[in-house]
């Protein structure tokens, strides 16, 4: 099966067993360069688990996942991150006793190890990169805002700069607009569209609306299956998606 | 300049401080107390050795260390072994039915210095000993913790339970360690008198200056990106970890940076006390410690230190008068420091501080009128011209 690619992610076969519960139960995803794709499905389908089998936080029982062609089941979380794999989590991670400026700047890929860090200096590179990071996430004007102190929305998108600050080639987001002010939302799918350009990009998400807004590809999951997968108003139409979860 | 102005002091508020306590330690403790309340000052100021190592560790990392004697007690019990030896000449323990061994280890019918000893013959294999065995120590405990995800409650408990096994083990090893008693009678430190004045000064300065130079470095930490990452971790491990840190690495080099400092505080203990001994290695004054940092403010690396001075005098002062109620007292506090001021006395400087600096206002104010002088002057021969 290990077959060359040019796809951004292949995961094929994947399965992982909680105590006998298959959570994911041979799932096969493909994301191509440059692809926005949508994984939807009712609580408990799987999505999460799935992000957490991609970044490394949980082990696969089975199964391969390639990242351009580099194997991610066996990699450390941090190897995982540094071969070019964001991850934001569904409630906003932030380190909220630090700045704005200070959160981007712990995220810059630079001084990984600890005598890196410990050398590190914020030079003209760096702070030119934060700032134009926080621009992209409009935090413009908030970088020395503690971040404790930012909106709900707010506090989202600093994690979205975190990650692209990192350049990452495929970014995965949990639920990036749950919570969110409807002009948050909307701003928030302008992003995700600015930032899907030059990198691959996985969102899970519940909103529907939000949902037909930003999406090329839809995936639906249903007890760690796949029911169906497309264009979103073909996925929408379909009577097995409606049953399980459009339906109510 | 600025380099050292805002890596090494931390800007304004920390340089302030860095001097202040400079000051009071280097000058007004020598001027104002004798020598035997000032080498009492020295005992405690080697405490302020792992309380500035807990800031780091506890207040920065969020790792609860209940087991810094450990390594406090490794640096000091290098120290004394040193030491030991250099008393246990053959001369000095002409009596022994083995001369040339450590009293103790007579006592208990050993009859060649173990293995372990012998290198201690020599004082600069005892200064890297204390420098790299407790941090040596530190990294296999963190190494093992730390790389399996073992935190919080669960790694304070072992290290609690590593300071019991030590204890144990120095208690019960009596041929070899000096058991309960500890090592004592330590005299001279390459044949010159440990307890005569003049040593009693130096120790007293090197101490000082060590704890100083410990400060600025541990800042220099805190002010990198190591600093914050610190935070980071203690705040949001995964999200650390999830941008590309191994954080375990992270955290078993601080915990080896706290143990090297707590072995230099042992170690300066060992010679101004004059001797070593396992009551300093257990849980208590693991905990005590925890208290000191607590006390004095847990992300303050100079509060740590008033927290350390404020306790031992406090206890000095009750347990000549209440020995019995000085340990509810000082439990009493703990509780008091957890519950109403967590930020201790660092945090008490900072929300209340001000009333005190702003009646100093006068001296800033007095330079300031020095300073626009001459601008005034150059202003008037401009226009004179």
């Amino acid at each position: 099966m290990s077959t060359s690619t040019d796809l951004t992610l292949a995961i094929e076969d994947l399965t992982v067993s909680f105590d006998g519960f298959k959570a994911v139960d041979s799932l096969n995803l493909y994301i191509d360069k440059n692809e926005l794709h949508v994984v939807i499905g009712p609580n408990g389908a799987g999505k999460t688990t799935v992000l957490d089998l991609i970044c490394g936080k949980t082990k696969a029982s089975s199964g391969s996942i390639k990242f351009l062609n580099k194997e991610l089941t066996k990699l450390a979380e941090h190897e995982i991150v540094r071969a070019g794999v964001g991850r934001k989590f569904q409630t906003p991670s932030i380190y909220e006793n630090l700045t704005v400026f200070e959160n981007l700047e712990v995220s810059y890929p630079y001084g990984r190890t600890v005598l890196g860090s410990l050398l590190f200096k914020r030079n003209e590179k760096v702070i030119q990169k934060i700032h134009e990071i926080a621009k992209e996430i409009m935090l413009e004007d908030a970088l020395d805002t503690e971040s404790a102190l930012l909106s709900h929305g707010q506090k989202q998108w600093l994690e979205i700069g975190m990650l692209l600050i990192q350049d990452p080639q495929l970014l995965m987001l949990d639920e990036p607009v749950a919570g969110m002010s409807v002009k948050e939302r909307e701003q928030t799918g302008d992003l995700l569209k600015r930032i899907s350009k030059g990198r691959s990009v996985l969102v899970i998400e519940h909103d529907m609306d939000f949902v037909a807004q930003i999406a090329q590809k839809v995936t639906v999951l249903h007890q760690g299956k796949i029911l169906a997968a497309g264009h979103m108003e073909k996925v929408q139409n379909d009577p097995k998606v409606i049953e399980v979860y459009l339906g109510h | 300049m600025s380099f050292i102005y805002n890596k090494l002091m931390g800007g304004k508020q920390g340089f302030v401080g860095f001097i202040l306590l400079a000051l009071l330690v280097l000058v007004i403790f020598p001027l104002c107390l004798d020598l035997f309340r000032l080498n009492l000052v020295g005992k405690y100021l080697t405490y302020a050795f792992p309380a500035v190592s807990l800031v780091l560790l506890w207040g920065y990392g969020g790792i609860l260390s209940l087991g810094q004697g450990i390594f406090f007690g490794l640096g000091g019990y290098g120290m004394a072994m040193f030491l030991k030896l250099e008393a246990s000449s053959a001369a000095n323990t002409a009596i022994q039915s083995t001369p040339g061994i450590p009293d103790f280890m007579d006592w208990n019918q050993i009859t060649q210095l173990p293995w372990f000893w012998e290198p201690f013959n020599s004082f600069a294999f005892t200064i890297v000993a204390i420098l790299v065995l407790p941090a040596a120590f530190a990294y296999v405990i963190g190494a093992a913790m730390f790389k399996r995800r073992v935190g919080g409650v669960y790694f304070a408990i072992i290290t609690q339970v590593i300071a019991v096994i030590l204890t144990v083990l120095i208690v019960g090893q009596q041929g070899f360690t000096g058991g309960i008693n500890g090592i004592t009678d330590l005299r001279t430190l390459n044949g010159w008198d440990m307890t005569s004045d003049s040593a009693k000064y130096l120790f007293y300065f090197i101490n000082c200056a060590l704890l100083l130079t410990v400060i600025v470095i541990s800042r220099f930490i805190l002010t990198s990106k190591f600093g914050s990452l610190l935070l980071a971790i203690r705040d949001k491990e995964d999200r650390v970890r999830f941008s590309g840190y191994d954080v375990s690495n992270f955290k078993i080099f601080i915990f080896c940076f706290a143990a090297l400092i707590s072995a230099i505080g042992g170690a300066m203990f060992t010679l101004q006390v004059g001797f070593m001994s396992p009551s300093f290695v257990g849980i208590v004054p693991s905990i005590e410690m925890v208290i000191f940092a607590a006390v004095g403010g847990r992300m303050s690396l100079i509060g740590a230190v008033y927290g350390t001075l404020l306790i031992n005098f406090g206890k000095t002062a009750f347990s000549e008068s209440f020995p019995e109620l000085w340990l509810f007292l000082m439990g009493g506090l703990f509780i008091s420091v957890v519950m109403f001021f967590p930020n201790g006395l660092a945090g008490l400087w900072q929300d209340y501080g001000h009333h005190i600096t702003d009646r100093f206002k006068f001296i800033t104010r007095l330079f300031k009128r020095k300073e626009s002088l001459p601008l005034d002057d150059s202003t008037k021969s401009e226009t004179a011209s």
